[in-house]
């Protein structure tokens, strides 16, 4: 694209004077301008047009649009004609890196796509896996809840970004500020249990990686009352804030039968007033035995997608209390599987050198057992088998349905592994969402769709 | 999948070159390649392949087969969804169908899955409104159905799920597009052609959506390489993961 291009200065007394100055004002050094190049021709073929019809291209590098999505509008003024997304800026190849690793290592790769909600990639995944596997059932109850403790927290956390983002980008960095801050709180969480603040790989095949520290119930007891506390913030300063609302209300408006149609699912579907939630619908990860209700709002639009965001927080930190409640009764149990044919063979603590070690395994391996040793090497190394067939397992991940399809050949690797990204899908509704309203409410519209471009492009 | 059934994996040079005993029969002679549920025969008994058969197992042959076609009752309500489609679907639309893992395949004859997806989302017994993904697979083994797309449907009405499997050869990647039922379908279609190659006919606009527009091939077919590149470290080489050693 050409840029502004150097006028050299003109000569005094030709007429000219610095465009930006005050009349009269002699011109001092340089001035530049966008002339030169083809913009005249543009110019002029826009003059005898005679309307104000133009196509912007909004992104992949612009901060309003989430990442690298790129929009292309057709616009008339500041009214948008046509929307469409230009997206793959981020496009990583995961699926096919997964391809050339072992099942475990999968989790590296599926943790990254959505940076968001790493844990439900981690969650769908290792469902899949394990569906494949046949140990569905095998999983023990303290890894389930684990699991389900963790992807609560990570909806909250994301929630929050897609409100922060959100309101900052209608003008609100108070609530951009507080959300980060919030969701600091969860992150610290993460890293005291995970050992990460993100890109975790913590959700293995057959389980999780490690039982919670020997302060994780305590810490997250703090977590919990912190979020308590500072969760009603978002409502006081939004709910029925006139700005807020204005800005909000009606934009972006897809019913029902537009959900539908395109596929759409998460709080964009519930704002619509349908409760559609796989946790209660098609119950995994043991969702069926906590108590916690599915958030709808009936106004179709960015404010209700908001306000069903608000609550399903709240009712995630139910679930997320829950979670904390049984786990403190189940101190000791294990949090792997018990086949040693599929169990990550340690369970690593940080040792005094900071580095994860279990000096009882290597022992174990080392000075002890020759066979153990071998069995170590040929799990790490090669990784375990899993018999042939396909698998699909969605999960509800904050941003809609989330769904891990893998299909084996009998190998190390996963022969195909794809991902059914919420985003990814949603953004299919841009158009609809977008056309015939103003650019301004284009940024609102997208942002009540939240996509995340890491999941979106994988 | 360096194991393909015309290498020689971990068998040694004097050993018979293939032993067919442990072939599947196909049963029929019509059948040009594999059997469509076999995906490749594995040789040896670490996978490992490039070196000498110093283990013994080297001349031990395994059919990795996908799982079977299932035959009545299917079991719960994917009885109730496939009586359902028997009376709506044509003659000959399903092929086969797949019970595994408490989930349901059907196998689409691909010149009906237009008729198919239509009749899934309009009779409501059936009521799959939702066309959850859709994405490739790629089998280079099976010849004449090189190319699987895999379509996930979901019936909110019903809470159902059943998955549509439709085969097409290498030599012809055309399958109908399913957008005028499902617009939905619309991005992951785009994806499957930008991924494998498949043209879906009567796609809207079937462009490529994850890699550039110029780009050429399609990164996730098998014989697409992963493209890494030697890492030196200190003196040492380490190969990019495609080419290192492969227990599959």
């Amino acid at each position: 694209m050409s840029t502004s291009t150097e006028q050299s200065t003109p000569s005094p007394g030709a007429g000219q004077a610095d465009p930006f100055g005050p009349p009269g004002e002699p011109v001092e050094g340089r001035v530049y301008t966008a002339t030169g190049q083809d913009w005249q021709d543009i110019a002029d073929l826009q003059a005898e047009r005679g309307d104000e019809r133009i196509v912007v291209n909004m992104g992949p590098q612009h901060p309003s649009t989430h990442g690298v999505l790129r929009l292309i509008l057709e616009m008339e003024g500041e009214s948008v004609l046509e929307a469409r997304c230009g997206i793959g800026y981020l496009h990583t190849g995961i699926e096919k890196n997964m391809e050339v690793r072992t099942w475990t290592q999968g989790v590296t790769f599926c943790t990254r796509m959505d940076y968001l909600t790493p844990l439900f990639q981690e969650v769908a995944y290792c469902l899949s896996v394990e569906r494949l596997l046949g140990i569905t059932e095998d999983v023990p109850e303290k890894a389930t809840v684990m699991r389900v403790l963790l992807m609560e927290l990570n909806r909250i956390s994301s929630h929050l970004v897609a409100i922060a983002t959100g309101g900052m980008e209608i003008g609100a960095l108070t609530v951009m500020t507080i959300g980060f801050r919030d969701r600091e709180m969860i992150l610290d969480a993460f890293e005291l249990i995970t050992g990460l603040r993100m890109n975790h790989a913590f959700i293995r095949p057959g389980g999780v990686a490690n039982d919670l520290p020997d302060n994780g119930i305590a810490k997250l007891r703090d977590t919990v009352a912190w979020l308590k506390k500072h969760l009603p913030e978002y409502a006081a300063l939004c709910n029925e804030n006139p700005i807020f609302k204005g800005r909000l209300g009606g934009v972006g408006h897809l019913d029902l039968s537009g959900c539908m149609a395109l596929g759409i699912t998460g709080p964009v579907l519930r704002s619509t007033g349908y409760g559609w939630d796989l946790r209660k619908q098609q119950p995994y990860c043991g969702y069926e035995t906590y108590d916690f209700e599915v958030p709808t709002w009936d106004t179709a639009d960015a404010y209700g997608r908001f306000r069903v965001r608000q609550e399903e927080m709240w009712q995630s930190l139910r679930i997320v209390e829950q979670c904390i409640d049984r786990l403190e009764r189940m101190e000791g149990e294990p949090v792997m599987v018990a086949d040693a044919k599929i169990a990550w063979p340690a369970q690593m603590s940080i040792g005094p050198d900071g580095m994860g070690n279990s000096n009882e395994h290597i022992k174990h391996i080392m000075s002890q057992s020759m066979e153990a040793l071998i069995h170590h090497f040929k799990l790490v190394t090669e990784g375990f088998r899993v018999p042939p067939g396909q698998a699909y397992v969605p999960i509800e991940s904050p941003k809609g349905e989330l769904g891990a399809h893998l299909v084996s050949d009998g190998g190390t690797r996963p022969y195909r592994a794809h991902f059914r990204d919420p985003s990814f899908n949603n953004l299919q509704a841009v158009p609809i969402m977008c056309e015939g309203s103003m650019i301004s409410d284009v940024v609102v519209a997208v942002a009540s769709i939240d996509p995340v471009m890491g999941g979106v492009d994988r | 999948m360096s194991d393909r059934p015309d290498e020689k994996g971990l068998e040694r040079e004097d050993a018979p070159a293939s032993d067919t005993s442990l072939e599947p029969d196909t049963g029929s002679d019509d059948v040009a390649g594999p059997a469509p549920h076999q995906v490749q025969i594995r040789r040896g008994m670490f996978g490992a392949a490039g070196s000498g058969d110093t283990s013994g197992f080297g001349r031990l042959q395994r059919v990795v087969e996908m799982p079977q076609p299932t035959a009545r009752p299917y079991g719960g309500w994917f009885d109730t969804v496939a009586d359902e489609m028997a009376k709506v679907l044509p003659a000959g639309a399903v092929t086969a169908v797949v019970v595994h893992r408490g989930e349901i395949t059907f196998t689409i004859d691909r010149h009906h899955l237009l008729a198919v997806a239509r009749a899934l989302r309009d009779t409501p017994t059936l009521r799959f409104e939702h066309c959850a993904s859709v994405s490739g697979v790629h089998l280079p083994t099976q010849q004449g159905a090189e190319l699987h797309v895999v379509y996930h449907l979901q019936s909110m009405t019903h809470n159902r799920r059943i998955r549509l499997e439709v085969t097409c050869p290498d030599a012809d990647p055309h399958v109908p597009s399913v957008v005028s039922v499902y617009p939905a379908a619309d991005w992951h279609e785009r994806e499957t052609w930008d991924m494998f190659g498949v043209q879906f006919d009567g796609h809207p606009a079937l462009t490529r959506i994850l890699m550039p527009d110029d780009w050429s091939g399609h990164p996730q077919r098998k014989d697409y390489p992963l493209g890494g590149i030697d890492i030196e470290y200190k003196g040492a080489v380490v190969a990019p993961p495609e080419t290192r050693r492969s227990y599959t």
